[in-house]
C-alpha cells in the first residue's frame, strides 16, 4: 500500500510516509517526532497514533518495541471546557 | 563520543542551538552541543510560542527587536525547509487600571524611541483587534503589530539543521554529571557516555543552568520556578493578537494551527518540579473565561509546566564570569525563546572577541554586586 496513503495521525494528518522521512533525517524516538511531526499533541492525546508509531519506530529501526519510549502522559484525560471547570472552581469556592 | 572540542555547548533548546549555529556561521569548526533530552525539551518546548517586543528596560526591548528582525527572515537565512509558522499579528497587552496604563506609556515612549512600533489604545479600539475581549474589565491597552507567534519545535529544528550542517557535533540523550576546571580554567566537561576536553565551556542549560554553574563553582544569582500552561483543541482562526495581562494574569494566543495555548504565573517556591496542578486550570480557567468569554467554551486538551529560570533584575545574563573558559545564557525569566536569535548572536562576538551588537553592561553577570534594581522588569507574566 501506498505510504502517503495511509494516514497514522489522524488528528494532525501525518502518513507513513512522513514518518519514515522523518525517521530518515534521525528522529528517532516518540518525543522528537511528536515535536516536529505533531504525533500525539491532537484532541486524541495519542490514544489513536500511539502505539501505531511506537510499531513504525521498532520497525524501521530493528528495535524491540518495549525499548521505544512512549511520551510522559499529560493531563486532562479527555477534553473539558474552561466554562466547565471555571464553574467546578466557583462552586467549591462558595461551598 | 568525541574526546575533544574547543566549545561545549550544554543545552538543547533555543539558546543553545543559536549558540552553536551562530558560533559556526562565524567560521567556528570544532563544536559540540549537549542535550540531555531530545532537543528543545526543556523551557523553550513548554513556552507559550509568543515573541513579543513590548518590554519595560532597554536591554529588553533591544533584545526582542533584533530577535523579531531575525525571525522575520530566518526561513530564508537558515535554509530551512520547513515553516517556523511565525505570524505577526501583533500583541495586546491590556491594562486593568491608572497605575498600569500610566506604566504602558512610559513603556510604549521606552519602545518607541528604540524603534518597536508599539501604540496606546482605548478600551474600544482593543475591542476592534479582539472583538471578544471582555472591555467591562479592561482600562486601556498598548499593542505591537509586529510581535506575534513562533513554533517553539521548529525553530529550535531550523537552527539545529543549520548548525549541523555547518559542522556542530550534537549528543542528544547526555547528561552532564561534572565540568572538570585546572588552574581557574576549563579543562574538560563530563558525560554519561564519556568525557571530552575542551577550552569552552558555553552554559545554556534553562532550568538547569544554575546546576551547571555550581560545578565549577560559580554562583549563579537566578532560580528556577515551575509555570504551568494548557491547550485547547484547534477551532476556525477568531483570534489573530497574543492578549496578555501582567495585573490579571494570563497570556492567551490563538495559535496558526487553530489551537488556543494561555498560561499565568503564581508565586511558588522555587525548584526543578515541571508537574501540573488543578490550582492552576481551575485559575486559568477563570481568568481566561473573564477576559475573553467565548474561550471558555473551549476544550482544554493537555496541560503541563515548564521553568522560567528567574534573575535578580529579570533581565538575562549573557556572560563570562572569573572561570577562564565559561560563560553562560541563562535567567531569561521566561522569555528565552522570543529571544533565541540575539543570544547567540551576542554569545559568539563575546567568544570571538568581536565588537558586541549591543551594549552588554547590563546583561553581565556582575551587574548584580552592589544590586541596582532601578531597572527592574515588569513585564513578565
Amino acid at each position: 500500500m501506498d505510504p502517503n496513503k495511509v494516514i497514522i495521525c489522524r488528528c494532525s494528518d501525518v502518513t507513513l510516509q512522513d514518518l519514515h522521512d522523518l525517521f530518515k533525517e534521525g528522529y528517532e524516538t516518540f518525543d522528537e517526532v511528536k515535536r516536529i511531526a505533531r504525533v500525539g499533541m491532537g484532541p486524541c492525546q495519542a490514544n489513536t497514533c500511539g502505539k501505531i508509531v511506537r510499531k513504525e519506530i521498532a520497525r524501521y529501526f530493528n528495535r524491540p518495541i518495549e525499548d521505544v519510549e512512549f511520551h510522559r502522559m499529560r493531563p486532562l484525560t479527555m477534553g473539558v471546557k474552561l466554562s466547565a471547570i471555571k464553574e467546578a472552581a466557583e462552586d467549591e469556592e462558595e461551598s | 563520543m568525541k574526546k575533544k572540542a574547543k566549545y561545549v555547548i550544554i543545552g538543547g533548546g533555543i539558546s543553545g542551538t543559536s549558540i552553536a549555529y551562530h558560533l559556526a556561521d562565524a567560521g567556528e569548526n570544532d563544536i559540540v552541543l549537549l542535550e540531555s533530552g531530545y532537543l528543545a525539551s526543556g523551557a523553550t518546548g513548554r513556552c507559550g510560542a509568543g515573541v513579543r517586543q513590548q518590554w519595560g528596560t532597554e536591554s529588553n526591548c533591544r533584545m526582542a527587536k533584533m530577535s523579531i528582525d531575525f525571525f522575520e527572515k530566518a526561513e530564508e537565512i537558515l535554509e530551512y525547509d520547513g515553516d517556523v509558522e511565525f505570524k505577526q499579528e501583533g500583541y495586546l497587552i491590556v491594562n486593568s487600571n491608572d497605575e498600569e496604563a500610566a506604566l504602558s506609556e512610559k513603556n510604549v515612549r521606552l519602545q518607541r524611541s528604540l524603534g518597536i512600533p508599539a501604540e496606546m489604545l482605548t478600551a474600544e479600539e482593543a475591542k476592534e483587534k479582539i472583538p471578544h475581549l471582555n472591555t467591562d474589565i479592561v482600562h486601556s491597552a498598548t499593542f505591537c503589530g509586529t510581535d506575534g507567534h513562533l513554533n517553539p519545535f521548529l525553530m529550535t529544528d531550523a537552527f539545529y539543521k543549520a548548525a549541523k550542517k555547518r559542522g556542530v557535533t550534537f549528543y542528544t540523550y547526555t547528561h552532564v554529571e561534572d565540568i572538570v576546571t585546572e588552574n581557574g580554567a576549563i579543562k574538560a566537561v563530563k558525560t554519561d557516555k564519556g568525557t571530552i576536553e575542551c577550552e569552552y565551556v558555553i552554559n545554556a542549560a534553562g532550568g538547569h543552568a544554575q546546576k551547571i554553574g555550581e560545578m565549577v563553582d560559580v554562583d549563579i544569582p537566578v532560580f528556577s520556578q515551575n509555570r504551568e500552561i494548557l491547550v485547547t483543541e484547534p477551532i476556525e482562526k477568531i483570534q489573530g493578537p497574543m492578549v496578555i495581562s501582567f495585573s490579571k494574569n494570563i497570556y492567551c494566543q490563538q495559535t496558526p494551527h487553530g489551537s488556543f495555548i494561555m498560561g499565568r504565573g503564581d508565586d511558588r517556591d522555587a525548584g526543578y518540579s515541571v508537574h501540573s496542578t488543578w490550582k492552576f486550570l481551575d485559575e486559568m480557567a477563570k481568568t481566561a473565561a473573564g477576559l475573553l468569554p467565548p474561550i471558555g467554551e473551549l476544550r482544554v486538551i493537555r496541560q503541563w509546566g515548564g521553568l522560567y529560570n528567574m534573575s535578580p533584575d529579570r533581565q538575562p545574563i549573557i556572560s563570562g564570569c572569573d572561570v577562564n573558559g565559561f560563560y553562560m545564557a541563562c535567567g531569561f525569566s521566561g522569555h528565552g525563546f522570543m529571544m533565541g536569535p540575539v543570544t547567540g548572536k551576542l554569545m559568539s562576538e563575546m567568544l570571538l572577541g568581536l565588537e558586541p551588537s549591543m551594549p552588554l553592561e547590563e546583561l553581565a553577570l556582575e551587574r548584580f554586586e552592589g544590586q541596582d534594581l532601578e531597572a527592574y522588569e515588569t513585564n513578565v507574566v
